[in-house]
Formats: C-alpha cells, structure tokens, sequence
C-alpha cells in the first residue's frame, strides 16, 4: 500500500490471533494524513500502535484525529475524553466532533513523539455504530498530556474498511511518524 | 516464523526479590509490552521502571505526565529529570491483592527518536493511573529493570514481556 510521501508495508507473518495488517511511516517532508484502506473483514478487532509528532507549533500538544471510512464530515463523529495535563484532570465530550487522541508537536525538542494505542471494536458488525477508544499521551519534560478517549461515527453501521488519521489543527504528520494496524482474530 | 505477538520472558518470583530485570531484549520487535503483576514487602510502595541499552539509564532523563484517580477524586501531575520512571499508583503487602502495571514501549528499537511510553497502573485498594513517559534517549531500549522502591518484591510476583512485531 504505497502512499505518497510514506515508507509503507503490508504483509502478514506467521498466523495467529495478533496479525500485522500493515505499517505506514511517514517519510521527509511529512504527510497531510494517513490512510490504511482495504482493511481485510477477517478479524473480529482493529488495533492501531505507534508513535507520532505534529508539525502544529502552538501548545504542548495536538490532537490524533480518527475518520472511518473517508467520512470526514465532522458532524458524523461524537467523541469524548478525560485528559490529564500535569496540572488538573478535564474531560470533553461533544456530538459533532471527531474521536482524537493527543500528540507532540513541534513545541517539543527534537526527536520527541507521542505514543498511543488505538482500538476499533467489532469493526466488521453492520449492526453497531463502531466504537473507537484510545490511550494516547505525550511528555516533554515539563509538559505534555496523558488522554483517554472514545468517540463514534454514528452517521452509519457500515464496516470498517478504511481509516484515516490526521494531526490536528490543519497540520501535518511529522517524518517518522509510525502508525502500525493490527488484526485480532476472535474463535 | 515469528508470531506477530511474542512472548519474549516471563519470570515468577519463588522468593522475595529487590528487582527483576529483562537484559539482551531482541531488536527485532516493533513494540514492546510489559506486564507487572506484584505485592511487595512495604504497604503502599510505588514500582518503578529503568531502562536502557546495555546498561540501564539511571540519569536523570525521564519524565512523565500522569493522569489518576485514587476514588475521591480525578488529578494530574507532573515528573521532571527523574533517575527513574514510576509504574503505578501503589503495591500492597499481600501477594493476592496485587498493583499492577501494563506498559507500552512503542518503537523501542528506533534509534530516531527519544522514547515515549505509556502506563496503565491499578490497584484495587488504592486508586488508577496513566502515564505518558519519556526517556529522553535515541538509543534502542533492550534492558529494562523494575524495582519496588525501596522495597522488595513478594514471591508470587510476576513479570511479562511480550514482542509485537508490524509488518
């Protein structure tokens, strides 16, 4: 699965009940989004690991935003999080906002990423809005967010076969930003 | 061929133990996954966490902000130039009521970037937590020790780390 301005790769090692899907790493110059598409039907989860910088250069942080299948209509999505900012807890919850998790940004010095883990339950069932939930966070030694999320795209009970992630705030992907996608098999 | 989700070490202490440590951890993982299941000799202590390459790193080079609630109420703090990570919010003295703590070390084995990783710690008794760590170091990781503090593991205790391996 080729995309501009990415180093990605697609194929499947010894099989189980863990497989990788495919790995997308963003080359130089960065990239405006991410997209795996073509997403097999045949595991039961989807998970989504890796690490991440924005090139967004106000704040500690910028949010990981996620889209379903190229529904980028921000109105189709509700999402809510309870984030931690090294001073106080907050939570957020809104219809009509897109599931995200957070990331560094070009705030940070050099070479610092976020980290998240990002599953998408049930992706193949036509019957149930698909729930996306995340534990995602970065630090920068005097700064950061630690967040956990969930959010939806309830315009629709379609499977999953794509999904999209952006960096907040109209910004790009920085260079080696990794996203790994995962199959989870159940019996 | 290797599965795509290894596992790398187990160990189960048979005695009390001041610290366990995973040395010589393959490169050949994208992600590793570290899973602690412990009680430990003193009421109420913290696990930490070192890591490192070769060697492990007890500078002060790691930081985190963590997000908690200990059942009153929600908060977040701060750690800055730590010569260690914290794991979890606290351990007990019983081996059967144990804190634990799953840490994600996402692209361990780069030597791009520093290293971000994140912790979920729970324990029963005291509260639940989440970090987003940072060791500031390009260097691939393949040891990590964990401790008790000042304290001492509990036989009983157990320790996993597992290889997830992308394509």
């Amino acid at each position: 699965m080729p995309i501009l301005g990415t180093i990605a790769s697609s194929y499947k090692s010894a099989v189980g009940s863990y497989d990788s899907i495919s790995t997308v790493t963003v080359g130089a110059g960065g990239a405006a989004n991410v997209e795996f598409t073509s997403i097999p039907s045949s595991y039961t989860h989807l998970q989504i690991r890796g690490i991440a910088r924005s090139t967004y250069n106000i704040g500690a942080s910028t949010s990981l935003i996620i889209q379903l299948n190229g529904n980028s209509t921000i109105g189709n999505y509700s999402t809510h999080f309870l984030d931690g900012n090294g001073s106080s807890a907050s939570a957020y919850g809104a219809s009509g906002d897109f599931p995200q998790g957070v990331i560094s940004n070009a705030t940070a010095a050099s070479g610092i990423f976020g980290a998240f883990v990002i599953d998408i339950l049930d992706y193949t069932n036509t019957n149930k809005y698909k729930t996306i939930r995340s534990l995602s966070g970065n630090d920068n030694n005097g700064s950061g967010t630690l967040r956990f999320s969930s959010g939806t795209l309830y315009s629709n009970t379609n499977a999953v076969t794509s999904i999209t992630l952006l960096s907040g705030s109209s910004s790009n992907l920085a260079q080696y930003t990794t996203f790994a996608l995962y199959g989870i098999k159940g019996v | 061929m290797a599965l795509t989700y290894d596992s790398l070490a187990t160990t189960t202490l048979g005695s009390a133990t001041a610290s366990v440590t995973f040395s010589s951890i393959s490169g050949s993982y994208t992600d590793l996954v570290l899973i602690c299941n412990v009680g430990t000799t003193a009421n109420g202590n913290d696990l930490f966490v070192r890591i490192g390459n070769g060697t492990v790193d007890s500078g002060s080079n790691y930081s985190a902000t963590l997000l908690g609630g200990d059942g009153t109420s929600a908060a977040s703090a701060r750690q800055t130039n730590q010569s260690q990570q914290y794991l979890n919010y606290k351990t007990n003295t019983s081996s059967s009521i144990s804190g634990n703590a799953i840490v994600h070390f996402n692209n361990y084995s780069n030597t791009t970037t520093n290293k971000t990783f994140l912790v979920r710690g729970n324990n029963a008794n005291y509260g639940t937590d989440a970090f987003a760590c940072l060791w500031r170091s390009t260097s691939a990781i393949n040891i990590i020790t964990i401790t008790a503090g000042t304290s001492t593991f509990l036989s009983g205790s157990t320790f996993a780390l597992y290889g997830i391996k992308a394509a």
